[in-house]
């Protein structure tokens, strides 16, 4: 429990803040693509004490921004049906689909809950043996293998009435495609300290130099948020354009190899969709063919669903880094916290709610989480 | 209920009952064995002249001044965690609530709603730690009912207790609505004990050093700190939604800001590690014997002084200030030197994914 007191030292923070204002000499534009990192900067104020003009661009890394509209309606339409227990990381069920959230579903009679773990849905599985046990297997790098784990011991224990919805996306191909889009902003990554831990740091020379761009693996409490940027800003500052390790005391060149190795064997690259994005070659993993059997779109036929996204939300031009939240005629009007009408406005870290809550610091912002009308 | 801890100290299962292991639903039809369990369990647990007496309604005495009154509901699985159960709960909760008014407790009533199947030992478990509960907060429990419902239709067991209490005549009023810019935020202990004490025992999750539920009543605190002066403005207990909510709604109804210098909060490690893990705010999480203290600034450190030299406050400290401007807004001062605005939990509490 010590990283507690020390990565969260106010006065080492202080200097690592004065080191970043004294390197700094022009407008830098970094993007955190974590939305752990974002957490912590927003839940820290980093953003705050920040040189005028060193922007952080909150990136696509938070899965519940980015798992698109179609899946999100296909794990309501499983979670509602009778003899389904359906198995959710807790924030996934306040984020709206077409029509209605998780937490609908089983106010109107649907079996949702939250776990903690995949294997926790396994072992509901294996205590009820009459419901199908689904699990909404979502997520970068860093819940993938605890996921490929979870179907990898199902198909081992013969349990026949597991099966997963997955919607597995990763950053490196995200990266390519924020760094392709046309009138991208970004100049520096803080890359996700975490999915680096499993998958190594070996995918990303070839982006820095591609595009070069400084891509700095970085962690999540404050000090290592800051030491992050210190490193992107320094990079910046100097023209240099390489990968970095800002987290070491995590993350290694190779990664986690037994990690690697089992999501090889459950796992398939396939293109995905991005919510708000669009479609992103090679961007995300199916299940393997081998484990075709534990897809829950295919084992409730829900491949082929209509989806409705609200003509007002503009969440992918937010992700992209395009649009600021508050440039967005809906935002603070008709989508709030409370009635969000896209994925940015529902977590804390997504990038509209953080800028609604951080807005009610302006005297002219609105003060309660009420759709009322911005003056 | 199988797997709850049995403590059945203090309770002798009464003849009548012992053929039941389990409740019936003819516990709560009415008839014989809802007598049994009245005569038996829950007559001798709170023993008192009013109840004693039986009757519809119990008559008590109260002299002048003001009356508070207060009812709520208490849903909690597991019924019995670390440090406490529902039966504490349901005493410690409404005799919180009418402290926060400045008022000293002195008559509760129950209400049972008990599903049928519950293990008897469990409900003479909880019982007897409520009746023990009622006497360290020196209340009576003077009316009570109970009913049962089908195998499937509660959660083991809930309780409603209403609580009456006395506003002493010299008392200036204490709500949510008074504070004032000027004045000084207190916090009577760590937050989110009570919380991550349940959801550790429902998660399963086992911590190095364990986490007990706060569960205790906070009057004789209110008693120590409250007096004809009328320095203390507001008082309310962080129970669900804890101290984001409890700030919030201070906020609006008092139309101030508040401002909280995020590192004095105090929040035991263990307590802090478990959010971490989880993925939940500290600021969201419940606690049932804490409570939050808004008082002019003349008194301020009159008043933490009295919290601390009280066994329930050694750990009280002052958290922020009350500003004007911006009515309705919570915000707290990071450790980073930074502000950053403090909002209403929406409802459920969700942990977050990453």
């Amino acid at each position: 429990m010590k990283y507690l007191d020390e990565f969260r030292n106010g006065d080492i923070a202080r200097r690592i803040v004065e080191d970043i204002h004294r390197m700094t000499t022009r407008p830098w534009a970094i993007m955190e693509v974590c939305g752990g990192q974002t957490h912590a900067i927003i839940r820290n104020g980093i953003d705050q004490i920040l040189p005028q003009g060193l922007e952080l661009m909150h990136g696509p890394g938070c899965p519940v921004c980015v798992t698109p509209l179609d899946v999100i309606d296909q794990a309501l339409a499983i979670a509602s049906l009778p003899g389904v227990t359906f198995c959710s990381f807790g924030d996934m069920l306040r984020v709206p689909g077409s029509d209605r959230d998780l937490l609908q579903v089983r106010s109107e009679g649907g079996d949702v809950r939250v776990v903690y773990s995949p294997l926790d849905a396994v072992a509901l599985a294996r205590a009820l043996p009459d419901r199908q046990v689904v699990f909404f297997g979502i997520g970068f790098e860093t819940t993938a293998p605890a996921n490929a784990m979870a179907v990898h011991v199902a198909r081992q224990e013969g349990l026949d009435n597991f099966s997963m919805l997955v919607s597995q996306v990763l950053v490196p191909p995200a990266i390519d495609a924020i760094m392709t889009a046309p009138g991208t902003r970004v100049q520096a990554f803080l890359a996700a300290g975490h999915v680096c831990s499993v998958m190594g740091l070996h995918q990303y020379p070839i982006l820095a130099e591609r595009y070069h761009v400084p891509i700095v693996a970085t962690g999540f409490e404050p000090l290592d948020v800051l030491e992050g940027i210190r490193c992107a800003v320094r990079q910046l500052e100097s023209g240099e354009a390489r990968v970095e390790n800002a987290y070491a005391r995590v993350v290694s060149m190779a990664g986690n190899l037994p990690a690697q190795r089992m999501l090889a064997d459950v796992f398939a690259i396939t293109d995905r969709t991005w919510r708000g994005i669009g479609t992103i070659a090679a961007s995300g993993w199916r299940l393997a063919d081998a484990y075709q059997a534990f897809d829950a779109a295919r084992r409730f036929g829900v491949q082929d669903i209509r989806t409705q996204e609200s003509p007002l939300c503009r969440s992918g031009e937010v992700l992209r880094g395009a649009l600021k939240p508050t440039q967005c005629p809906a935002f603070g009007r008709a989508c709030t916290p409370r009635t969000p009408l896209g994925a940015t406005m529902v977590s804390g870290e997504g990038a509209c709610a953080a800028y609604f809550h951080y807005g009610r610091l302006r005297d002219d912002a609105p003060v309660h989480d009420d759709p009322v009308v911005l003056t | 209920m199988s797997d709850a801890p049995r403590d059945l100290a203090g309770w002798s299962c009464p003849l009548p009952l012992r053929g039941y292991p389990r409740v019936v639903l003819g516990h709560g039809g009415g008839g014989a064995l809802t007598n049994d369990l009245v005569e038996h369990l829950f007559v001798p647990a709170f023993a008192n002249p009013s109840l004693d007496a039986l009757g519809d309604a119990s008559l008590v005495t109260v002299p002048g001044g003001r009356l508070a009154l207060s009812t709520d509901g208490f849903v909690v699985r597991p019924l019995i965690f670390p440090g406490g159960s529902i039966g504490e709960l349901a005493v410690n909760g409404t005799v919180n609530d009418l402290a926060m008014s400045g008022a000293a407790p002195r008559y509760l009533t129950a209400g049972f709603v008990i599903e049928e199947g519950l293990d008897m030992a469990v409900l003479g478990t909880i019982v007897h730690r409520m009746a023990t509960a009622a006497r360290r907060a020196g209340v009576q429990v003077v009316a009570g009912d109970t009913k049962v419902v089908e195998r499937g239709h509660g959660d083991g067991l809930y309780i409603t207790t209403t609580g009456v209490g006395l506003v002493p005549a010299d008392v200036p009023r204490i709500g949510p609505d008074l504070a004032r810019p000027g004045d000084v935020i207190l916090v009577s202990g760590p937050i989110g004990d009570h919380g991550i004490a349940v959801m550790s025992v429902r998660e399963h999750l086992a911590f190095e050093t364990g986490i007990e539920s706060d569960c205790a009543p906070l009057h004789t605190l209110v008693r120590d700190i409250v007096d004809a002066r009328g320095g203390v403005h507001v008082l309310r207990d962080p129970t669900r939604g804890g101290l984001a909510a409890t700030l919030n709604e201070i906020a609006q109804r008092s139309h101030v800001s508040l401002i909280v210098d995020e590192a004095r909060v105090p929040i035991r490690p263990q307590v802090m590690a478990a959010c971490d893990l989880l993925g939940l705010d500290p600021w969201h999480v419940a606690n049932e014997g804490k409570l939050v203290a808004i008082v002019a600034a003349a008194v301020a450190d009159e008043v933490l002084a009295r919290l601390q030299a009280h066994p329930l406050g050694r750990e009280a400290a002052i958290i922020g200030d009350v500003q004007a401007g911006r009515p309705g807004l919570v915000a707290a001062r990071t450790r980073l030197g930074a502000t950053r605005v403090v909002p209403m939990p929406l409802g459920e509490v969700l942990p977050r994914i990453c």
